[in-house]
């Protein structure tokens, strides 16, 4: 297995090996077989796609540090640095592009099934407080006015933070409207 | 300037199973750059994606990236 593994310059942590034939000693030299073995090379994501992003990121023309940490069981890759703008796009939507792609790769290149959620600059956490508090002002304004609220479109993922936000209110139903990428949510009382 | 040409090569050679059957050539006008990828017969599908997901969002980011430089970007894929 050692030189199935030099042979293909492939760390032992990113191999997948299957055991075809295990190895007999034989007796005085005769009958001997050598194990036969099925190497496969699996990348470990955070390494592939710290790679990934780090030559995505110089090929989108910008400069960012790039870093990944396992968080609830998904791998964060984070890219720090200053005007990183053209990676988060408008609404986030070259974010979401890249990270959808950047899922697909990964997937292809080391199999099993990790989810990589992509973060520029803090821009996740930031959007997300963002779309909290604006589903909060907006259910304030249905429950005062009793007329439904519409707020601005958003990504499913946006959508959810909302629904999520907005689910446990007994007055209050939230609903989405209209097709992508203009989908909306509607707040209405119950 | 910005390398979109290897921009889209890198990313469509890490969607396909043959990375080195992939040509992109780029066709650059004043306000444009067309791309024009070109993969082995059964990638096709891998790089355009369950309806179109994969290449629209490989347009999104190309767009994106050509735009800083008051470019228009189209992404074609030959079949």
């Amino acid at each position: 297995m050692r030189a199935a593994l030099e042979e293909l310059g492939v760390g032992a942590d990113e191999a997948e090996v299957e055991v075809l034939q295990e190895p007999r000693r034989g007796f005085l030299g005769l009958g001997g077989r050598e194990a036969w073995v099925r190497v496969t090379r699996r990348r470990r994501p955070e390494r592939f796609a710290v790679e990934f992003v780090d030559q995505l990121v110089a090929r989108m023309g910008v400069h960012g540090r790039v870093r990944a940490e396992e968080r609830d069981g998904r791998l964060w890759v984070e890219v720090e640095g200053d005007d990183l703008g053209v990676l988060i796009g408008h609404r986030g939507r070259t974010l979401d592009a890249l990270e959808y792609l950047i899922n697909v790769a990964v997937g292809r290149e080391c199999g099993g099934r990790q989810r990589v959620v992509l973060d520029v600059a803090g821009y996740r956490d930031r959007r997300a407080e963002a779309v909290r508090r604006m589903a909060l002002r907006a259910a304030e304004r249905v429950r005062r006015t009793g007329r439904p609220a519409t707020l601005e479109p958003m990504t499913a993922r946006e959508r959810k933070l909302v629904h999520l936000a907005l689910q446990g209110d007994p007055q209050l139903v939230t609903r989405s409207e209209g097709e992508e990428p203009f989908r909306k949510i509607v707040i209405t009382r119950k | 300037m910005i390398p979109v040409k290897e921009l889209v090569e890198l990313l469509v050679k890490a969607l396909v199973d043959r990375p080195e059957e992939v040509e992109v050539s780029e066709v650059e006008g004043e306000r444009s750059v067309v791309l024009e990828v070109r993969v082995a017969p059964e990638d096709v599908g891998k790089v355009i994606g369950k309806q179109g997901r994969i290449v629209q969002a490989l347009r999104t980011v190309v767009k994106a990236a050509a735009a800083r430089e008051g470019k228009k970007a189209v992404v074609e894929i030959l079949q």
